[in-house]
């Protein structure tokens, strides 16, 4: 996973609550066995009409949304499914932050598994995030993870919060099995008591 | 650990499952239970291989395919290559790493939210998870069950364990009488247009309640299958006697002595009487009617009796476009009664309602009817024994007397990744789980409702109340 430290980019205005992963990636290209090349069909049904041409109201659609890595949305955004093909999909089209007021868990969850930040604000300060991501070549912001800023275009600085074990994990590109190896012995003694404590519990095999 | 205090289910699975807590509140948590599928596995195996770690208790795991595979004969393969290639997939990886599995052709396939509970696999006081957020199905026998990443997925094969901060907990009370025509989708759907569907984001919701503690398992399981659509992170109820006397005698819960030494540890699981809920909701049953979502998401939900919001009430602006976006996509006029909508497709199944109880209520309401013409209707169980049980029991017949089709066990028009879906435009009537746009596939057009309702729309071919036709 890649490290995320500070990022300064273009940040695309999405304006629409309860953002499904379904919208994010359609379930007819969770047929992949990769991790890489769902950016394509990102946002598909948004992005594309039917024949397959370009949809040209659609943000990402547009200069300079086209190359923007910083996506403003509202609420509840990646709700549904544990499809990690959703964080892919954005991951791959170059998406590295998302900010919104809240989060599907699962969603949230997998983002950090991928090098992409999660930013939960509140709504005012979304709408204003937002208006930034609306002056087209100036949308840009700085997000500064280890300060924990997001930097405006007017140089005003949003202070967000973040878990400090993720927060940990994101700036140090770790992975987290390899954090939870660091734990074996204790996940062997777990074990032991089970089978001890448990004895009436059996395993499957077939 | 906060013994000393009252605690809730939840509490109490959590802390007896917890096996490292670090300062900042995260714990490694330990997995009882790890259901595989083919859409969500191919690139954990592959990080496996690629760290050179092993799948470390086989003996936790089981894998199935179901999202994929057609439900029309099998005997041939599956003719669609990207399908076929992530099946095979995980043949080769169930293979490599060891893992038990049931193949497309073992009758006891089917979706692994049906199966797991089915097998015994699915015990009280387990934790459980898949790569798929329905795993909160689960719950219903009172295990922490939820749905994970692929990353966690690797996690869990690699570690049998998860980082995770525990959850809030919520009870969602019941009460009262279920009215007629009322089924457990109808309490869902109702709690889910009540609290919404960010409504139990970050917690666990606890179904508690006498009108949850009357459900039949399969009820349980259809109410914990949707709290993922109420955003919770899993649900929850309470096991008891109902619980014990379905999980008795499944091939792989305990037998005999050992049976009653888990019955005695699962009996300490239930919520004190005095735990304290951070949020609690309480609804009477009696005020509950068929519903039926007309939107797209399940928040979007009305009795039958109904008609269609008009998006220009909502005084909010991003709600009003949203809810306009949901009515065109629809297809749908304000004001228009919901018993209006002609349907193209009705499609009963899924691990909602794709359990044999869902299909003895849709076989005895189709009875001696017919599919109303022009309406494709099909049934499709949730897995191979549900198939075999049903057929057992003649209801195939009635079904197919009634011009419903009967299928093989799987995923199919839950989702539409194998060759179930709708067309553009299509509207069904489906007793899955998700309305979102395209679920069933692109330009379909999803109500949400019971097997009951979904037999009543069969049989006339419109939206319909089904205490008319009982
Ligand atoms: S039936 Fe539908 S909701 Fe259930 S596991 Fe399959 S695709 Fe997911």
């Amino acid at each position: 996973m890649d490290a995320f430290t500070t990022l300064t980019a273009i940040a695309a205005p999405l304006p629409m609550a309860n953002v499904d992963t379904d919208k994010i990636i359609p379930a007819r290209f969770l047929k992949t066995i990769k991790r890489t090349g769902l950016g394509a069909n990102l946002f598909d049904t948004l992005r594309y009409e039917a024949d397959g041409r370009e949809r040209p109201d659609f943000v990402l659609n547009q200069e300079p949304y086209r190359r923007a890595q910083i996506l403003i949305a509202y609420e509840n955004f990646g709700c549904g499914s544990s499809r990690e093909h959703a964080p892919w999909a954005l991951l791959d089209f170059g998406i590295r932050c998302v900010i919104a007021p809240d989060f599907a868990d699962i969603f949230h969850n997998n983002t950090f598994k991928n090098g992409i930040l999660p930013i939960r604000l509140p709504r005012e300060l979304c709408d204003l995030l937002m208006q930034d991501a609306r002056l087209g070549d100036n949308a840009r912001l700085t997000v500064d993870l280890a300060a924990q800023v997001v930097v405006r275009p007017n140089g005003a600085k949003v202070h967000f919060e973040i878990d400090p074990f993720r927060k940990h994990l994101l700036l140090n590109g770790l992975d987290d099995i390899g954090q939870t190896l660091q734990h074996a012995a204790k996940i062997d003694s777990y074990e032991a008591r089970q089978r001890q404590e448990k004895s009436w519990q059996p395993g499957i095999a077939i | 650990m906060p013994q000393d205090k009252p605690r809730t289910l939840f509490d109490k699975v959590w802390d007896s499952h917890v096996v490292e807590r670090l300062p900042d509140g995260t714990c490694v948590l330990y997995i009882d239970r790890h259901l595989v599928h083919e859409v969500t596995s191919p690139q954990a195996f592959d990080g496996l291989r690629t760290a050179g770690r092993r799948v470390r208790r086989p003996e936790a795991t089981l894998a199935v395919v179901d999202h994929n595979i057609p439900t029309s004969d099998r005997s041939q393969g599956i003719a669609e290559e990207e399908s076929r290639i992530q099946v095979e997939t995980l043949e080769s990886n169930v293979a490599a790493f060891g893992v038990p599995y049931f193949p497309v052709l073992d009758p006891r396939q089917g979706i692994v939210h049906i199966v797991g509970p089915e097998q015994g696999v699915s015990l009280p006081g387990m934790t459980i998870v898949c790569g798929d957020s329905h795993t909160s199905t689960h719950g219903a026998l009172g295990a922490l069950a939820f749905g994970i990443g692929t990353s966690e997925v690797e996690h869990v094969l690699a570690t049998q364990t998860l980082l995770q901060k525990p959850a809030k907990n919520m009870l969602v009370r019941v009460d009262g009488t279920l009215p007629p025509g009322c089924s457990a989708k109808d309490i869902v759907l109702a709690i889910i247009g009540r609290i919404g569907t960010a409504g139990g984001n970050g917690h666990v919701i606890e179904f508690g309640g006498e009108t949850i503690r009357a459900l039949d398992m399969a009820g349980r399981m259809t109410v914990c299958n949707m709290a993922i659509e109420a955003g919770a992170r899993a649900g929850l109820i309470a096991p008891d006697e109902t619980t014990f006397a379905y999980i008795d005698g499944r091939p792989f819960a305990p037998h005999g002595a050992a049976f009653d030494a888990a019955v005695a540890h699962w009996r300490t699981l239930p919520s004190d009487a005095d735990a304290v809920y951070d949020r609690v909701v309480t609804l009477d049953a009696a005020e509950i009617a068929p519903m039926v979502t007309w939107g797209t998401s399940p928040e979007a939900v009305l009795p039958i009796t109904g008609t269609v919001p008009n998006p220009a009430d909502e005084p909010d602006e991003a709600r009003r476009a949203q809810l306009q976006r949901m009515v065109e996509y629809m297809g749908l006029i304000p004001g228009q009664k919901l018993t209006e909508l002609v349907v193209d497709v009705v499609f009963v199944g899924s691990c909602t309602n794709g359990r044999i109880e869902d299909i003895r209520v849709v076989a005895q309401l189709v009875q001696g009817r017919r599919v109303a013409p022009g309406v494709r209707a099909m049934v499709v169980p949730g897995s191979g024994l549900v198939k075999q049980q049903a057929e057992a029991e003649g209801l195939d017949r009635i079904l197919r007397d009634a011009g419903f089709e009967w299928r093989e066990a799987g995923c199919s028009m839950c989702l539409g990744m194998n060759p179930d879906k709708l067309t553009p435009g299509q509207r069904c009537a489906s007793t899955s789980n998700r309305n979102f746009e395209g679920r069933q596939g692109p330009g379909g057009r999803t109500h949400l409702l019971s097997p009951a309702m979904a037999a009543a729309a069969a049989v006339t071919g419109h939206l319909t109340d089904v205490r008319e036709l009982v």
